[in-house]
């Protein structure tokens, strides 16, 4: 049995509601309209047109989609949605819920800027705000990988060790909008390799009645249901690894926690999320021909955060750039870029650090702002100090 | 976006890689945007705009003169016009510089061969004039693959002879 088709040319969101498809989930529930992606909209037409047996139910809000998700995984039901920007935000209430309520929804986050000014382009402020709301998080950098995160999901998400909702991320337009190559897996090879649903309590089940999210008072067990939350995600880690372990034995395409390019050697390394480590590779390429000993880390998985894998490919380093596309008003600096840090201290690696702000609501990230970031931690390198407070990259008005 | 995933699967099939994305602006119809394409033999990695063109497409003429349509393309660069102009009157317009003006009445063959006014599939042949990167034979067998599944056979032979027109008819 051939495990993957041939190669097509799709749009990132086509490219992901194909896996889902072929995924074929019981129920999935979402806002059909902006800030939602053409991901639902690609699925709406499978459903029309009897591609897949979900039950697709259309909501009058995000705040509804993610509502009717929770009811549905409460009920077993293999559960799917997407969202984007805003719409994530006014889910926010419900995404904690559907986490402590340890229900393994499925949903594509495609990365765009939250308002103002108006603005619905690419930045990861939507997604990384909800960094702590304990779902899983898998950052994307290409239209294959959004494929092959979405196809990886629920082996992750179910596992009896796991039991969380999982979101898979990518950069809004520039991957979403974007036609791009795909290799498919063929439609045996999604079912076999994500499997039956396991067996959980559950709301129909009416042998083994069962409470779900109720009231939890002062004397309750809310404490202690959030230690068992951050104790899933821990568990979370190994798991995730292992099924891209196993997605490498079907397609032969290995991932990692965090991707690591050239580090074997480096003196220097840009740490980053996305689409933004394709264009850093191009670069990289130009500047190894120099001489210069470049290296790129990139973050897949994000939440949980693998903190001693990152304080230990970053150990033999003489200096870091970690490049946020979202920022932290107030705070020392982009969510990432604290994220290194604590992992750095943490693990007692002490290397020059600085950090990058990029591509804010949709602003262009172009080869020579990243060749500019290489040649800073050259300098840093060679002795030079590294600024302390944030760099902008391809800011106007400088 | 039509004519971008054209090539773009043109450069599937034939073992090129490829990336097409728009440049999203105002959401009104008419309003002018952006859209880049990339081919290459090699895996293309690279997630930012263009900014040296090699090949410049301009669907509507009222922006030749308007704003610089050969801005960053190098002086080898071809720029296709689509305007019922020849490339000398579409040149008193803007300084094209040294770089190749072709010209091609798409949305007119659009019109005459489609019966809209979608001048993408015309452009497609233009560029396979322009640069030799497909051939006549290779764009027709493809419309005829993936248009016949979800077209009729008119519009399908329509969009044929459009890619023909524009090939024979594309100036400079």
């Amino acid at each position: 049995m051939a495990t993957t088709e041939k190669l097509m040319a799709v749009t990132g969101n086509q490219a992901v509601a194909m896996a889902m498809k072929q995924i074929d989930p019981d129920v999935v529930a979402a806002y059909p309209i902006t800030p939602q992606t053409d991901v639902v909209q690609s699925y709406s037409q499978y459903v029309a047109d009897g591609e897949v047996q979900t039950e697709f139910v259309t909501v009058e809000s995000e705040h509804s989609a993610m509502s009717a998700c929770i009811g549905s995984a409460a009920a077993g039901a293999r559960t799917m949605t997407a969202t984007s920007s805003a719409g994530f935000a006014l889910m926010w209430e419900v995404v904690y819920v559907a986490a402590s309520m340890r229900l393994p929804i499925v949903m594509t986050t495609v990365n765009r800027a939250l308002s103002g000014p108006i603005n619905i382009h690419c930045d990861h402020s939507d997604s990384m705000g909800g960094r702590d709301s304990g779902w899983i998080q898998i950052y994307n950098e290409d239209a294959q990988e959004a494929y092959d995160a979405t196809v990886m999901s629920f082996p992750i998400a179910e596992h009896p060790d796991v039991s969380l909702p999982l979101m898979n991320m990518y950069d809004g337009f520039i991957i979403s909008g974007a036609i791009g190559p795909l290799r498919p897996l063929s439609d045996a090879a999604v079912k076999d390799f994500i499997g039956e649903k396991p067996a959980v309590l559950n709301l129909l089940d009416s042998e083994h009645p069962v409470t779900f999210g109720p009231f939890d008072g002062l004397h309750g067990w809310y404490f202690e249901h959030k230690i068992a939350q951050n104790r899933a995600m821990e568990a979370a880690l190994p798991v995730i690894q292992e099924t891209y372990d196993r997605f490498a034995e079907v397609t032969g395409r290995q991932y990692q926690h965090l991707m690591c390019y050239d580090m074997e050697d480096a003196d220097v390394a840009i740490v980053v999320i996305g689409s933004a480590a394709g264009t850093a590779r191009t670069v990289m390429a130009k500047l190894k021909a120099e001489g210069l000993k470049v290296g790129l880390v990139k973050i897949r998985t994000f939440r949980p955060f693998p903190t001693a894998e990152i304080a230990r490919v970053l150990s033999g380093v003489k200096a870091v750039a970690v490049l946020d596309r979202a920022d932290s008003f107030g705070a020392m600096g982009g969510p990432l870029y604290l994220e290194i840090l604590a992992a750095l201290y943490h693990e007692g690696v002490h290397t020059k650090t600085v950090n990058c702000i990029y591509g804010l609501g949709g602003r262009d990230l172009y080869p020579q702002n990243i060749e500019d970031v290489f040649r800073m931690l050259a300098d840093a390198a060679g002795g030079a100090d590294l600024p302390q407070s944030r760099v902008y990259l391809n800011m106007k008005g400088e | 976006m039509t004519a971008a995933k054209m090539v773009a699967e043109l450069a599937v099939e034939r073992g090129k890689h490829f990336q097409a994305f728009p440049e999203y602006g105002p959401e009104r119809s008419g309003a002018p945007i952006v859209a880049f394409t990339r081919l290459s033999s090699e895996p293309i990695q690279i997630y930012s705009p263009i900014e040296h063109p090699n090949l410049v497409l301009v669907l509507d003429e009222t922006l030749v003169g308007t704003v610089d349509v050969t801005d960053g393309a190098p002086d080898d660069a071809i720029v296709i016009v689509n305007t019922t102009e020849s490339p000398e009157e579409i040149s008193a317009h803007m300084d094209f510089g040294s770089r190749r003006v072709m010209c091609v009445a798409a949305t007119k063959i659009a019109l005459d061969t489609i019966g809209k006014a979608i001048p993408n599939t015309p452009m497609v042949g233009a560029i396979a004039k322009a640069t030799g990167l497909f051939t006549l034979d290779e764009i027709e067998e493809h419309l005829r693959e993936s248009f016949g599944k979800k077209f009729s056979e008119k519009v399908v032979e329509g969009n044929v002879e459009a890619v023909r027109r524009a090939y024979k008819e594309v100036q400079g």
